[in-house]
């Protein structure tokens, strides 16, 4: 085991090849492909959406269903942020962003992007740190549960206060004309992200940390009794989800220009089970599986939503439950399993 | 909210308004419980659709009303239909879920859940639906504290359904079973009771005891494709709060919540009860979870 991390950490040529590969297509794809901009932009965030979820679900073994609450926190951090170094959030939201005041000059836009993103970050991780000594206590169902209700009671709680648009929603701030195509820059910010995720889960589950989360999924019991420090660890590794997910959040609103409370921010029944998906499509406990759990998904996503217009999100929870009754191991963990079985046979 | 809690003081009987309002919703979560506990005990599978299927029960009463049959008539149908729903379900996802581990069963019936809320939105529309029951209020003190005769009536109905379902599992053949296999599905096995089927006629039982509920429910509060998990919560609340396997302990609990969402409504205001029930099912996991933390025990 010991030298299989080794081994995935080490830089051959081949792997540099890969790496340099992957890194063109993710640099030139929407030079290319302009019209699947969006499309990509959203697949990269989801990427980092079941990265961040596997890290605790896959690795540490703790399945939360609600990490839509670092989305939605780091979408609401980030979008206040944006707005109030300039305005006045409560009028801007009562004005719904438009109007002539509110307008943005682009050194002020992309100041209050980038304050927006450590805001967001920090706000999300923040809250991880807090909660976490209260939650990470529970195991199995009771953990699983309390998180959907801490997701769904951000989202209402978000739907009740004016300041922040209340339940109609809060407008990110609207780019100036002379930046040009701020699509591109959203989505060179989420490869960023993307890229700054998987290096760093790579290194964070390379170490000694990552040893311990997965001797906490094993079986924390004797993790402890082993003398790990397990309360610190699973705290540590939800602030770290926590901070990605409120990073890629912001960047998620910016993209989608728009908040509402409990369909894009705090969205329990779409995002939040999504990334569970994705995780779970790609292969549990795996770096390479959330990634490739994501692009899968994105593809069927887009492919339902082209074929099956009105259906798609029915169809999408029969894909929930087909892949967590008949496909828990992934296409990684199933090509795995086969791989190994092939050369079991062979010797 | 300081001004409600004012009002409150200066009109006590807009707090026992309250109270009896919360006291007769009580009965319907107590009812959703009872089945999410049943279930729960029996194959050790947390039913996240739970409340979709109170939900289900509504519209199938909805329908029913529709199509000119009195809204009572209405719960016997609503039952059959989700005991035959629940029937299905058992057999296509949730007999490959027993013995497994709960991640897998938390997600499939989140799923189902997802696809239920779903299929009702297209098929019913996204609006708040209500049966109208023609029925009047009762008045006391002066007109301060009006009672709503249908919502007596549900309660009533709610309590009579519950204290059949106790008799069914106490009393009855199958009604043994259940509890046989909740207690030791091996023993129970080498007994010559068939588990699967157990397991199959408590899920479809749940379902039903659920689609009875959303039916009672739908004729005295407003039924909702996505109002469903709101349910799931109180019902998951509810029984952690009694324990598994204590019936009083969920029928105390369930009132106890329909009078603190009551209150909760009216002094935070309607647009925070949903947050305060979720909140509240936070509060009472972490301290649950704090007070078995002080003997090193945890919950799992």
């Amino acid at each position: 085991m010991m030298s299989a991390r080794n081994d995935a950490s080490a830089l051959t040529p081949l792997r540099l090849l890969r790496l340099g590969a992957v890194l063109a297509v993710g640099l030139f794809a929407p030079l290319v492909f302009p019209g699947y901009q969006s499309q990509a932009t959203e697949l990269l965030l989801f990427i980092v959406f079941a990265l961040a979820w596997d890290l605790v679900g896959g690795q540490m073994g703790y399945n939360s269903f609600g990490n839509v609450l670092f989305v939605g926190l780091g979408m609401y951090a980030s979008a206040i942020a944006q707005v109030g170094l300039f305005y006045d959030v409560g009028l801007y939201n009562e004005a719904k962003g438009g109007g002539t005041q509110f307008v943005f000059s682009a050194s002020q836009f992309l100041s209050g992007l980038g304050l927006g993103l450590v805001a967001a970050a920090l706000g999300a991780g923040l809250v991880a740190r807090l909660l976490g000594p209260l939650v990470l206590g529970m195991r199995g169902h009771y953990f699983a549960i309390c998180t959907l209700g801490l997701g769904i009671a951000a989202g209402q709680l978000a739907a009740g206060i004016p300041w922040i648009g209340a339940g109609s929603g809060m407008l990110t701030p609207n780019p100036p004309s002379s930046l040009g195509d701020v699509g591109l820059l959203i989505y060179y910010l989420a490869l960023l992200l993307a890229l700054a995720c998987v290096a760093s889960f790579a290194w964070l589950l390379s170490t000694r940390f990552g040893l311990v989360l997965n001797a906490i999924r094993d079986d924390e019991d004797k993790a402890e009794a082993m003398g790990l420090p397990t309360s610190r660890a699973k705290v540590t590794a939800w602030v770290v989800a926590a901070v990605f997910l409120g990073a890629a959040g912001a960047i998620y609103g910016n993209h989608v220009r728009f908040i509402d409370p409990t369909e894009t921010a705090f969205a329990g029944a779409t995002i939040g089970v999504w990334m569970i998906l994705m995780a779970l499509l790609g292969g549990k406990g795996t770096l390479l599986g959330p990634i490739v759990g994501a692009i899968v998904f994105q593809l069927t996503k887009e492919l339902f939503w082209t074929y099956l217009l009105g259906w798609q999100r029915v169809a999408l929870g029969v894909l929930i439950v087909v892949v967590a009754v008949f496909f828990p191991e992934g296409i990684v963990g199933y090509a795995r399993r086969r791989r190994q079985g092939v050369e079991e046979g062979s010797s | 909210m300081i001004g409600n809690l004012l009002i409150l003081y200066q009109a006590p009987a807009l707090g026992l308004q309250l109270a009896i309002d919360g006291i007769l919703i009580g009965a319907v979560f107590a009812l959703a419980a009872y089945g999410m506990a049943l279930v729960w005990g029996v194959t050790n599978i947390i039913n996240v659709s739970q409340g979709e299927f109170v939900m289900l029960g509504g519209f199938v009463t909805v329908l029913c009303v529709e199509q000119g049959l009195p809204p009572l008539l209405a719960v016997p149908i609503a039952a059959a239909v989700l005991y035959a729903l629940g029937w299905g379900l058992f057999q296509l996802v949730i007999v490959h879920l027993v013995g497994r581990d709960m991640f897998s069963s938390v997600l499939a019936t989140f799923g189902i859940a997802i696809v239920l809320q779903q299929l009702m939105a297209r098929l019913f529309g996204a609006g708040d639906r209500i049966v109208a029951s023609g029925l009047e209020s009762w008045f006391f003190f002066d007109h301060l504290v009006g009672i709503a005769q249908v919502k007596v009536l549900v309660f009533v109905c709610c309590i009579a359904l519950g204290l059949s379902l106790t008799l069914f599992l106490g009393r009855s053949r199958r009604g043994q079973a259940i509890r046989a296999v909740a207690q030791d599905a091996r023993a129970a096995s080498v007994l010559g009771i068939e588990t699967k089927k157990v397991y199959r006629l408590t899920y479809a039982l749940n379902a039903a005891i659920c689609g009875a509920a959303g039916a009672l429910a739908a004729m005295a509060y407003t039924i909702h494709p996505y109002g469903g998990l709101s349910y799931t919560i109180r019902s998951f609340m509810i029984v952690v709060v009694a324990g598994l396997g204590n019936v009083a302990g969920v029928v105390w609990a369930a009132l106890g919540l329909g009078v603190a969402e009551s209150f909760a409504g009216f002094i935070l205001g309607t647009q925070y009860q949903i947050a305060f029930v979720f909140g509240l099912l936070v509060v009472v996991l972490v301290l649950r979870n704090w007070m078995l933390k002080r003997h090193r025990r945890y919950l799992q």
